[in-house]
C-alpha cells in the first residue's frame, strides 16, 4: 500500500519534469545559438557567396556581383598550390617538432615531478608565461634574435655552421621555428592534463610482464596519453596551417615561405580580390576537415576519452 | 637469459636481512622469509603493516634499503622487475584498457617474444574461462571477470614466482569465495608459488599452506593456518586471526603438563607447551567458539577451565551461532559462540551464567602484559576501517 502510493506521487512529480527542463534548456541554448548563427553561419555562407563572385563589368576595384563562377576556385588551386602545400608541410612539421618538445616537458610535470606539487606549478606557470606578452611581440623579438646583425647567425656563421651569405629570417627555418615555438603551450596543455591523470600502475604491470622502459613507454605510456596528443596535435596544426603571422615578410618570413594564410590576407586586404580570398579560405578550411577527421578517426580514442 | 623459458616448476623465495626505510618512516626491519617452490603462501596483516611493501620488493617495483632477495637460488636483488622470473596479479589489475583482453593475456609472452603468443593467451583465458570474452576492452568486463584476466595475464608467462596483491578485495563475499577456490585449483594444477599479500583472514586461512602474520614491519607469526588459529603466540596474531578471549594473570603453579594462573582469583590451566611464558605475569587466551555456557555452576573437572558466576550482558544471532557477552566482575567481558544446535538463546541478557573450556584449548602468549594490555580485543571502528579501507579505494576509484 505505502509503496504503491509512493510510487504514484513519483510518477507524477516526475512527468513533466522533461518538458519543463527541456524548456529551460533551449532557453539556456538561446544565446549560444544566436551567437553561432549570427557570428559563424551568416559569415559562413556570406564566404561561400562570395568565393563564386565574378568582377561587377564596369565596376572599381573590389567591386564584384554574383555569378556562380566556379572557375575561381580551379584558379586558385592552380595559382596557390605550392602555398597550399607549403602551408600543410609546414604546420605538420611545426606540429611533430611541438609534440616531441612537448612530451617530455609535458610528462616531466605531469608524471615525474608529482611528488612536488609545488614545482609542477612553476614549471606550468613558465609553459604559460609567454601568454603574458602577446605574441607578435614575441614573433618580432626572434626576427631581431634571427636577424643577420644577430648573435646567434653571426657565431653561427663564425664556426662555419652557417654559410657566409646566409640568412635565418625570410627562410623556412624561421617560419617552421616560430610555429613551433609559438604553439609549444597549445601542445603542452593537453599533454600534461592527460599525463597529470596517467595511472602509474598500468606502467608498473607493463615492467611485470616483461617490458622494458623503452617498451612500456611504447606500448603504455604513449597509447594511454593518446587523448592528450590527439588535442595537442590538433590545436596546433589547425591554427598553424591557416597561420600568417610566422610567414609574413613583416615577421620570420620571405618570399619563398608565404603560406596560404599570406596568400589570403593579401587577396583580402590589399588586392581587394574577395572571390579569391574566399575561395582559398574555404579550401584551407575542407581540407583541414578532411585531415582532422582521418586523424581522429585513425587515433581511435574513443574509449580511452 | 632465466626469462626467456617458462618456469616448468615454481622456485623457492628467500628474502635475507630485507629493511625497507622510507621517507619518514620504516615500512619493513629486518625480514628473513623463506618460501618453499611449489607452497601457497600467504602474508596476512592490515594496511601499513609492509605486506604489500614486501610484495613489491620481491617484484622489483621498490628497491630494498638492505638485504639480500633471491628467487630459486639466484640473487635478483640488482634485477630490474621486467628481468625478474616473477607476475603480479595487481590489486587494481592494471589491465591495459586500451587493449582486448587478448592483447593483454598476450603482453607479456610477446615481450619475450615466445612462440604462439595467441594461442598461449587463449589457453590461458580458457583456463579462467574466459575465453569466449577475447576480443573484448578490459572496462567492459565485470569486477569478476577482470580479476580472472588479471590472473590470466600473469600465469600465462609460467613465472617461477606469482605474486598476488589483494586480488579478491574489490569482489563481493559470494564471488570472493569462488575465486578463492579457483585460485587454489589453478596453483594446485600448475604447480607454481604463489605468494599471496592479504588482509582478509578467512582468505588467507582457506587458501594458503602456511600463512605469516605481519605486523610493524616484522612477521609475529608463522605456520599452517591451523597452528596460528590454534596456538597464536601473540595478543596480536590471536586478534587479528578470528576472535579470541585474553586473560592476564600471574603464574602460581607449574607442573610438567600445564602452568596455572590466577586471573582475578580463579584459577586458569594451560597446557605447558602451548604456553609461551612460564613465569611472572602472562596473557593466556583461548577462542571464543572453545567456550561453553552454563546455567548452573558446572561439575568440578580436573580437565575443564571454569568461570564464573558472571552475567549476560549482550546476545546477538547471526545465524549458525549466537555471541554471548558475558560479564565476569574481576575478569571482564567475554565473548562465548555457541552453535545454534536448537531453537532459542540458551541464556538471556541478565542471566547469571558460567563460562568452561577444555584446558586443552587455551594458550598461553609471548607478550610482556605489562607492555601490551592483552585483553582489548582488536575490533573497534576505528581499526576495522583502517583494514577495510584498501578494498574500499578501488570502488571508489571506479566509481
Amino acid at each position: 500500500m505505502a509503496f504503491a502510493a509512493f510510487a504514484t506521487t513519483a510518477a507524477k512529480s516526475g512527468e513533466p519534469a522533461p518538458r519543463r527542463r527541456s524548456r529551460v534548456a533551449l532557453l539556456l541554448l538561446l544565446p549560444g545559438i544566436l551567437y553561432l548563427v549570427l557570428f559563424f553561419l551568416t559569415p559562413l555562407v556570406s564566404l561561400l557567396l562570395t568565393s563564386f563572385q565574378a568582377p561587377s563589368e564596369f565596376g572599381d576595384v573590389g567591386e564584384f556581383n554574383y555569378a556562380f563562377r566556379w572557375e575561381n576556385y580551379t584558379e586558385v588551386v592552380g595559382a596557390y598550390l605550392p602555398h597550399i602545400l607549403r602551408s600543410f608541410g609546414f604546420a605538420f612539421v611545426a606540429t611533430v617538432l611541438a609534440l616531441v618538445i612537448s612530451y617530455p616537458l609535458a610528462y616531466f610535470i605531469g608524471v615525474s615531478s608529482r611528488r612536488w606539487p609545488l614545482l609542477q606549478s612553476v614549471m606550468l606557470v613558465l609553459v604559460i608565461a609567454p601568454f603574458f606578452i602577446s605574441f607578435l611581440l614575441r614573433t618580432l623579438a626572434w626576427k631581431q634574435l634571427l636577424s643577420d646583425e644577430s648573435f646567434v647567425v653571426t657565431s653561427l656563421k663564425a664556426v662555419s655552421l652557417l654559410a657566409p651569405d646566409a640568412h635565418l629570417t625570410g627562410t623556412p627555418f624561421a617560419v617552421i621555428f616560430g610555429l613551433t615555438y609559438n604553439f609549444i603551450p597549445f601542445m603542452t596543455l593537453p599533454l600534461y592534463a592527460t599525463l597529470e591523470r596517467l595511472d602509474l600502475r598500468y606502467l608498473e604491470a607493463g615492467t611485470d610482464l616483461y617490458a622494458n622502459p623503452f617498451h612500456v613507454f611504447l606500448k603504455v605510456t604513449i597509447p594511454l596519453s593518446m587523448p592528450g596528443i590527439v588535442a595537442g596535435t590538433l590545436l596546433t596544426f589547425i591554427p598553424a596551417a591557416g597561420d600568417y603571422i610566422n610567414a609574413s615578410r613583416d615577421f620570420l618570413g620571405g618570399p619563398d615561405s608565404q603560406m596560404i594564410g599570406n596568400v589570403i590576407e593579401a587577396n583580402f586586404l590589399v588586392l581587394l580580390n574577395y572571390p579569391i580570398a574566399a575561395a582559398l579560405s574555404l579550401i584551407l578550411m575542407a581540407v583541414i576537415l578532411v585531415v582532422v577527421s582521418f586523424y581522429v578517426k585513425r587515433a581511435g580514442t574513443e574509449e580511452l576519452l | 637469459m632465466a626469462t626467456a623459458a617458462f618456469a616448468d616448476r615454481g622456485a623457492d623465495l628467500e628474502l635475507v636481512g630485507i629493511q625497507k626505510r622510507f621517507p619518514g618512516f620504516t615500512a619493513i626491519e629486518d625480514l628473513d622469509l623463506t618460501i618453499p617452490a611449489g607452497s601457497f603462501f600467504a602474508l596476512l596483516g592490515p594496511s601499513g603493516c609492509g605486506k604489500t611493501t614486501t610484495l613489491r620488493l620481491v617484484a622489483g617495483l621498490e628497491e630494498p634499503t638492505r638485504g639480500r632477495i633471491l628467487i630459486g637460488g639466484m640473487d635478483v636483488t640488482a634485477q630490474k622487475p621486467y628481468q625478474r622470473p616473477v607476475n603480479t596479479v595487481f590489486q587494481s589489475y592494471a589491465l591495459f584498457p586500451h587493449m582486448t583482453v587478448l592483447e593483454n593475456v598476450a603482453f607479456g609472452l610477446r615481450r619475450r617474444k615466445i612462440d604462439d603468443a595467441v594461442g598461449k593467451a587463449h589457453e590461458a583465458l580458457r583456463l579462467v574461462e574466459l575465453d569466449h570474452l577475447a576480443a573484448r576492452k578490459p572496462l567492459q568486463l565485470s569486477g569478476g571477470q577482470q580479476q580472472r584476466v588479471a590472473l590470466a595475464r600473469a600465469i600465462v608467462n609460467r613465472p617461477a614466482l606469482l605474486l598476488l596483491d589483494e586480488p579478491l578485495g574489490a569482489l563481493d563475499l559470494k564471488l570472493r569465495r569462488q575465486m578463492q577456490l579457483e585460485l587454489k585449483g589453478i596453483q594446485e594444477e600448475v604447480g607454481l608459488t604463489f605468494l599471496h599479500v592479504t588482509h582478509d583472514q578467512e582468505e588467507a586461512m582457506t587458501m594458503a599452506d602456511t600463512v605469516a602474520v605481519m605486523n610493524k614491519g616484522r612477521i609475529e607469526q608463522m605456520g599452517p593456518p591451523e597452528e596460528l588459529y590454534e596456538a597464536p603466540r601473540t595478543a596480536f596474531v590471536a586478534n587479528f586471526l578470528g576472535q579470541s578471549n585474553l586473560l592476564t594473570g600471574n603464574v602460581a603453579g607449574t607442573t610438567n603438563q600445564a602452568i596455572s594462573v590466577d586471573v582475578a582469583g580463579h584459577r586458569v590451566v594451560v597446557p605447558r607447551d602451548r604456553a609461551r611464558r612460564l613465569a611472572g605475569t602472562v596473557t593466556i587466551g583461548v577462542r571464543p567458539e572453545k567456550l561453553s555456557l552454563h546455567r548452573e555452576t558446572p561439575a568440578s573437572d580436573p580437565a575443564r577451565n571454569v568461570l564464573g558466576p558472571g552475567r549476560v550482558s549482550d546476545v546477538s544471532f547471526s545465524g549458525m551461532s549466537t555471541q554471548y557477552l558475558v560479564t565476569t566482575p574481576g575478569i571482564g567481558t567475554l565473548v562465548v559462540f555457541a552453535q545454534n544446535k536448537t531453537f532459542g538463546p540458551m541464556a538471556q541478557a541478565g542471566d547469571e551464567v558460567w563460562v568452561s573450556w577444555s584446558i586443552a584449548h587455551g594458550f598461553g602468549l609471548d607478550d610482556d602484559p605489562a607492555e601490551r594490555p592483552g585483553r582489548a580485543p582488536d575490533d573497534d571502528t576505528r581499526n576495522v576501517a583502517v583494514h577495510k579501507r584498501p578494498a574500499l579505494v578501488p570502488e571508489r576509484g571506479e566509481a
